[in-house]
């Protein structure tokens, strides 16, 4: 597999470790990096804040570069990739837009490769059952709490790849590399990094509550994949402690550092040195660890009916019962909504984008069918207002 | 109570109408629920809630909007636009209320110059330089020694930078900011 590689400013700099690890973790998997050729800075948020045409034209300058070699782009930095979609996506849709990038760029850029996360990468075109075969170093015993944060899943048009409440790429990567990621409320809520600088007291309450809750559920670590969330969590973890008198001592990892180290890297050689809250004796307390879960368990299973058996179990038959793809799953669930055909199948397209919406939906179908139908009415209405409007940009 | 204002200038009408048009939406379809305000994360810190502001623009009350401390404190994080029950697109018009904030004055000071120090440090070198940025957005707030105990910090683990790197297309970055202003940007 070859990708462009977009590293941005913060994989330079503040999150080298991230930069070092996804370069190792690529090495471990056998994915070919193509770095950009002197990238420039994709803007962030400061240029959105600025100024509309400047904030998509300085992420396509780089994107450019990338369609000339025919390569996907991978972005590991959450705000990195969130720009880098969200240029795309406007490229895409209005042919004015496209001119006028192309215009302050003064070379052609038409959004026809597309950008991915790290999550995307693994979770979807490297695929599990593959990351599977090269765990080595299995991360038995540890509990993270998979964080999204804000920009890896919102815009949904934009991103698209992942629920935008309860996304779960990343606890499935957790879960293939051994870990047992936890159950909590704060997945993609977010940090207040764009606050960090500016508003430090408001960032700060923020993360406070993030760290509070995954502490709280149960976790021994965080893992991000995004630098300014990972800047929040660790750099600042000490003085959020001083601040509200309470100890978290929660190691944040990215993404990447843990796939590398479970595919048999040692840790410090992919930056966890660099971390502010120390991250390597995890690790060598993992076997241990894992041992009191499984006769944690034990325990459980000798009881018979034990509770943790019983939670075990249940989301395995559930999961049997489930239809093989979300487009299976949306068309059954809109033929059961509609009896015309081609409405279904259009509510089945809507669905399948919008996992979020399908779940809502059946829902209200199992309380109120009549409820339901006005809903699904509702939703074509919208999508079909969105078309036309689409349309009308593209005129204009 | 203060003053009731029953009907907005024709002249607010119409940058509330360019606000909508700038952030494809709607400010009209909102019924006003407030579950964007309930799920904003910084919603605890806001002088107006998103549902007000919202509230705000639907009254043409766009003087007020644009000088509500909200906007700056918006994260940008997309919640409310993700969980509107009637699709409006409440981040991106925090975000055109800010351009528009830009553009007649009304900053929050901290804000505008650490953008302006980012954009300044991305145009000087093509890639932004965390050393120059926090020494330029000192100078521009007049703080020589906001977030100074960071420095110290990120340069023990390898994290920063003293010099900048430049890169070698630098000139078209910089040819990218001419450009856009030539173009009607808004940035200085």
């Amino acid at each position: 597999m070859r990708l462009a590689y977009y590293p941005g400013c913060s994989l330079d700099a503040t999150a080298i470790e991230y930069g070092m690890s996804t370069q190792k973790m690529a090495k471990l998997l056998d994915i070919d990096l193509w770095e950009i050729p002197d990238w420039s800075c994709c803007g962030a948020s400061s240029a959105h804040q600025t100024d509309h045409l400047l904030a998509i034209s300085l992420p396509a300058r780089n994107l450019a570069i990338a369609e000339r070699e025919g390569l996907d782009v991978l972005a590991p930095c959450a705000a990195c990739y969130n720009r880098m979609r969200a240029t795309e996506y406007e490229v895409r849709a209005s042919a004015k837009t496209r001119s006028q990038v192309e215009e302050a760029l003064g070379i052609p850029y038409e959004a026809a490769q597309s950008t991915i996360s790290v999550l995307e990468l693994l979770a979807e075109r490297y695929g599990l059952d593959n990351l599977a075969t090269r765990v080595t170093n299995p991360l038995k015993g540890m509990t993270p709490a998979c964080y999204y944060g804000c920009l890896l899943v919102r815009p949904v048009a934009v991103t698209g790849f992942d629920d935008p409440e309860d996304p779960q790429s990343m606890d499935r990567i957790m879960k293939t590399l051994g870990a047992s990621p936890v159950d909590w409320a704060f997945k993609t809520e977010c940090c207040g990094a764009g606050l960090g600088v500016t508003q430090t007291d408001i960032c700060l309450e923020m993360t406070y509550q993030i760290l509070r809750n995954a502490k709280e559920m149960g976790a021994d670590s965080i893992v991000t994949a995004c630098p300014v969330c990972h800047l929040n969590l660790d750099m600042r973890q000490k003085a959020i402690e001083k601040k509200y008198q309470t100890e978290f001592n929660l190691p944040v990892f990215y993404v990447t550092e843990l796939v590398a180290i479970a595919c048999g890297a040692e840790p410090p050689t992919v930056g966890t040195n660099r971390h502010f809250v120390e991250a390597n004796t995890i690790f060598r307390q993992l076997p241990a660890k894992a041992k009191a879960m499984e006769e944690a368990a034990a325990q459980a299973g000798k009881k018979g009916k034990g509770a943790a058996k019983a939670k075990a179990a249940k989301p395995a038959a559930a999961e049997s019962e489930k239809p093989a793809t979300d487009e299976d799953a949306g068309l059954i669930l809109a033929q059961k909504v509609y009896d015309d055909e081609s409405k279904a199948a259009q509510l089945a397209e809507i669905l399948t984008q919008e996992p979020a919406r399908a779940a809502k939906l059946a829902e209200i179908l199992e309380q109120d069918k009549g409820k339901a139908l006005k809903v699904a009415d509702a939703l074509l209405a919208k999508k079909a207002k969105e078309k036309s409007a689409g349309e009308e940009g593209n005129k204009a | 109570m203060g003053e009731v204002v029953l009907s907005a200038h024709r002249e607010s009408r119409e940058l509330v109408k360019a606000i909508e048009s700038a952030s494809r939406t709607k400010t009209s379809l909102c019924y006003q629920c407030g579950k964007c305000s309930a799920g904003c994360p910084v919603g605890f810190a806001m002088d107006y809630t998103p549902r007000q502001i919202i509230r705000l623009l639907q009254l043409g009350l766009i003087k007020e909007a644009l000088q509500a401390k909200s906007i700056w404190i918006c994260a940008t994080c997309d919640t409310c636009s993700t969980r509107c029950p009637r699709g409006v697109d409440i981040a991106s018009i925090m975000d055109a209320l800010r351009r528009e904030a830009l553009k007649q004055g009304k900053v929050v000071k901290e804000v505008s110059a650490f953008n302006q120090a980012f954009l300044n440090s991305v145009k000087r070198y093509g890639r932004n330089h965390e050393a120059s940025l926090v020494l330029e957005y000192n100078a521009r707030i007049m703080n020589p020694f906001k977030n100074a105990e960071q420095g110290p910090m990120m340069m023990a683990k390898g994290k920063l930078k003293i010099l900048p790197e430049f890169i070698k297309g630098k000139g078209e970055v910089s040819r990218i900011f001419e450009k856009v202003k030539a173009m009607g940007g808004d940035h200085e």
